[in-house]
């Protein structure tokens, strides 16, 4: 008891500052992700040509290791948070993009026909047929996404991105457990508390008539 | 209302879904589409509302053509019902229903007001208003889908096999439901589907297609008293086809052409002996010119033991006759009300040409319940025990 009050007595001040910076370079990352990969995810499904060469590329980055990726930026955007974020925001492509992709194709192309036979313009079917039926597929790609990134964010701490890594890098160099305790802990919580919260959201966003049903139709 | 006029779609590598396509449709009919698979009838449909783009040809609809429209407004003008009912379900009934008018930019008011007006249509209460497509029944679903075609009140609906996933007996009083509906309203209406009985029920004319070609178009009466060919033989079923053929017997088909009868001039003495050799117990009185004038009985003669009067003097004048061309059904119905044995059969000159009598309609009872006999003998109990024919493919 006494040393989990000393530590934050010592480094609570620190904690607080570094868990801000990790969910700071996650929410960027993660951000910049659906901004870029849901939108993309519904134009794939448009030009199915292109799909398959996008989503190919998608997943071979995801295989790069992430220290590589993280170095990778240093060259092109230094050192700091701006980098650490570029690459965490590759990273959070993957899912949020397979997810709406395969989230609006599914949608039952009955409907779709529906909608065109009624007169909706291609912006209409998808702003108020395929989005909304594909919410449930995407958000659980954004979760899986964000869950991932408050991981990854530790890596940060390498390329001076800060987060919650500094904690765990530096108990490690310096053979300090409680440091490193200090640091995963934390990350783990987030994490935990983070798809938790998402969860609420995607209950939320989820059109109340198709709540339930185990995803889009 | 809406004409094809020589219209075909071809798609790359030149396979011709629809095939110089030529119809005419008027306002307010009732017409079905029907063949078997890929004949061509749904592409013929969706070219009406541009899903499919006609390749040659043109649609004219009031006598514009569809192509100089403007797509979206075109469709929203033009009423739509899919198979698969194609409710969206995450949108309650009422925004459903009121889809196309949302579209249109109607008030949220008016929509509201619209769509209970609609509900009341089909007799669904207004507390559906509010559920989502999951929380209704197939039937209850396909109304909807139905009345969400109706709701900025369209003058042309199209409807491609919508009551094809329903079971039968909402399949029947969905059919039923929307024939009335459509009558009261007016509408008109191209119909798809590949199940004959429901475009004899439900159609004012028939469109009956194969390879993109039409085969024939006629109201169900027509088609099934003069099928065009083989195809469409095939098509309508031979169970069908005999059971039409029975709806549309003529009573010339089925009498006897040999009535007894005497001539005016005769005695009751002559009419007597007549009776006693044909063992029967009247007679039909034709004139000289084979004009049936009336008839005669035992009893009447029985009554009037002179038998030398004429037979002229004690006829019955006043007697029912049928033409021959008459069908049997409404002649069925004369006899087995006036409860008389039998009806002479007359031409269009009043000349005695036949009778009807009740073995005759015995005869044809029989052949519609077992079917027609092979040999007279012996058509006992063992037929009925065949009745089942076999049926014709349908195509579905």
């Amino acid at each position: 008891m006494d040393a989990i009050r000393s530590f934050f007595s010592e480094y609570g001040v620190l904690l607080l500052e570094k868990t801000w910076e990790h969910l700071y370079i996650s929410f960027a990352a993660l951000l910049l992700g659906v901004l870029v990969a849901v939108p993309l995810g519904i134009l794939l499904v448009r030009i199915p040509k292109a799909a398959g060469a996008i989503m190919g590329i998608v997943s071979i980055v995801q295989t790069f290791p992430s220290l590589a990726i993280l170095a990778f930026f240093i060259p092109l955007l230094g050192i700091g948070k701006v980098p650490a974020i570029a690459a965490l925001f590759l990273y959070s492509m993957l899912p949020i993009l397979r997810n709406t992709y395969i989230g609006v194709k599914n949608v039952d192309r009955n409907l779709l026909e529906a909608a065109r036979g009624m007169g909706m313009t291609s912006f209409q079917r998808t702003a108020s047929v395929e989005l909304p039926l594909a919410v449930p597929v995407i958000m659980a790609g954004i979760r899986m996404s964000a869950v991932y990134l408050i991981g990854w964010a530790t890596l940060a701490s390498f390329i001076g991105g800060g987060g919650l890594g500094d904690f765990i890098f530096d108990g490690l160099n310096l053979f300090r457990t409680d440091l490193v305790i200090g640091g995963a802990l934390p990350v783990t919580l987030l994490a935990i508390l983070l798809d938790w919260l998402l969860g609420r959201v995607e209950y939320h966003a989820t059109p109340k008539g198709i709540r339930g049903q185990g995803g889009a139709a | 209302m809406l004409v094809f006029d020589n219209v075909s779609k071809v798609y790359p590598g030149g396979k011709r879904a629809v095939d110089h396509l030529n119809l005419e449709i008027g306002e307010g009919e009732f017409i079905c589409f029907i063949g078997p698979s890929g004949c061509g009838k749904t592409t013929t449909m969706k070219m009406i509302n541009r899903l499919v783009k006609p390749s040659e040809g043109k649609i004219l609809l009031n006598g514009k053509n569809i192509l100089d429209q403007n797509v979206v407004e075109l469709r929203r003008s033009i009423g739509y019902v899919i198979q698969q009912i194609g409710l969206f379900p995450h949108m309650t009934i009422r925004d459903n229903i009121a889809l196309v008018p949302k579209l249109k930019g109607v008030s949220a008011e008016d929509r509201n007001k619209r769509a209970e007006e609609l509900l009341d249509l089909v007799n669904m209460p207004k507390e559906f208003l509010d559920r989502f497509p999951h929380e209704l029944s197939g039937g209850q679903q396909q109304r909807i889908g139905v009345l969400r075609a109706l709701a900025s009140n369209p003058p042309l609906i199209l409807m491609d096999e919508p009551f094809g996933a329903l079971d039968p007996i909402t399949r029947d009083s969905l059919q039923a439901e929307f024939k009335n509906l459509q009558q009261s309203l007016g509408k008109t209406i191209i119909f798809v589907t590949h199940d004959m009985d429901e475009a004899i029920k439900l159609a004012d004319r028939i469109v009956i297609m194969r390879a993109g070609q039409i085969v024939q178009v006629g109201s169900p009466d027509e088609i099934l008293r003069n099928p065009a060919d083989d195809f469409v033989r095939d098509f309508i079923g031979k169970e069908r086809l005999a059971e039409a053929q029975q709806h549309f017997q003529t009573v010339g088909q089925i009498m006897n052409p040999d009535p007894v009868s005497i001539g005016l001039g005769a005695t009751i003495s002559e009419a007597v002996r007549t009776m006693r050799r044909r063992r029967v117990d009247s007679l039909l009185v034709t004139d000289d010119a084979g004009i049936l004038r009336g008839k005669i009985t035992i009893e009447q003669i029985d009554r009037n033991r002179d038998r030398d009067a004429a037979v002229a003097d004690l006829m019955e004048r006043d007697i029912g006759t049928v033409r021959a061309d008459t069908l049997l059904r409404d002649a069925t119905r004369n006899i087995l009300i006036r409860g008389s044995k039998y009806v002479p059969v007359v031409d269009q000159r009043k000349r005695l040409i036949g009778i009807i009598t009740r073995t005759n309609l015995v005869d044809v009872l029989y052949d519609s319940i077992w079917g027609e006999e092979e040999d007279e003998g012996d058509a006992a109990v063992g037929e009925a025990a065949a009745a089942p024919a076999p049926q014709a493919g349908e195509g579905s």
